[in-house]
């Protein structure tokens, strides 16, 4: 019996063919790859542009 | 006596109040800041799970359902400690972690990040499966290609092996703990001071903005 959240990772994920590369010169990234550096691009402009929660101020 | 010695100089570069901190500058109010603690606390997950897969041997963590797991955790834990290590690396160069002295802070990390990469590449080669035996093979050309591929032969496992579990895991911790004294020691650098709002009236001459950077 599959677990649901195999099905559905495995719809997102099919990870039964070769991977897809992005290639540009002499520039070769997976696809993977190049989304994990977008989404570490995206959590640093996140880290800097969400407010920190502020202390409260003792009275 | 030496003794007295070391635990003046210590007690002199670093007391109880700067290695233990109980506030921080307002500024460290930032969840760029938050990058750095998160990743030690993936390198805590990769070596404690190193640890059990070293204890644990190739057969459990390929066989075992338990094993894979702990396989999974260990590389998905080194995945995290990247992603956070490189968030942190750019939030101090942009904001010039260097400054006020804290060059050494900067060399630290660098130097555990080139060191952490060559951990991780050893990891790879410790897989015990075809992946590492390619990996082997092909990092065998590159490295032969500069020179050190006797000095770091990546097809004798035994020495990559033992570099992955022993060396490399030393230094890397080794070198975290220096770099996380140093900034108890210097502090949190300060942000780059705010440039004034222009006004229309003319503003006297000023002198030219220094490098700030001493808290």
């Amino acid at each position: 019996m599959v677990p649901a959240t195999h099905v559905v990772f495995a719809a997102l994920f099919d990870l039964s063919h070769p991977a897809h590369y992005l290639h540009w010169h002499f520039f070769q990234m997976s696809v993977a790859n190049v989304i994990v550096i977008l989404l570490m691009i995206a959590v640093f402009i996140a880290a800097i542009l969400i407010p920190f929660p502020k202390r409260r101020r003792e009275s | 006596m030496w003794t007295t010695w070391v635990r003046e100089r210590a007690v002199g570069a670093l007391p109880p109040e700067k290695l233990l901190p109980d506030r921080q500058p307002a500024y460290v109010s930032s969840w760029i800041y938050v990058f750095g603690v998160a990743t030690i606390a993936a390198l805590v997950v990769v070596v404690a799970s190193g640890m059990i897969l070293g204890l644990k041997g190739p057969e459990w963590w390929h066989v075992t359902s338990i094993g894979r797991f702990f396989n999974g955790i260990h590389l998905w834990a080194v995945e995290l400690f990247f992603f956070a290590m490189v968030v942190h690396l750019w939030g101090k160069f942009f904001m010039g972690a260097w400054r006020g002295g804290r060059g050494r802070t900067w060399v630290t990390g660098a130097v555990t990040f080139l060191v952490a990469i060559g951990a991780a590449f050893t990891g790879y080669l410790s897989q015990q499966n075809f992946d590492s035996q390619w990996i082997a093979s092909e990092g065998k050309d590159g490295l032969n290609s500069v020179g050190i591929g006797s000095f770091f032969n990546v097809v004798d496992f035994g020495q990559m092996y033992t570099f992955h579990v022993i060396l490399l895991p030393l230094a890397v911790v080794a070198l975290v703990a220096w770099h996380v004294l140093l900034v108890r020691r210097h502090g949190v650098v300060p942000p780059y001071p705010a440039k004034a709002p222009k006004s229309a009236a003319p503003s006297p001459p000023q002198a030219a903005p220094s490098e700030s950077g001493a808290p």
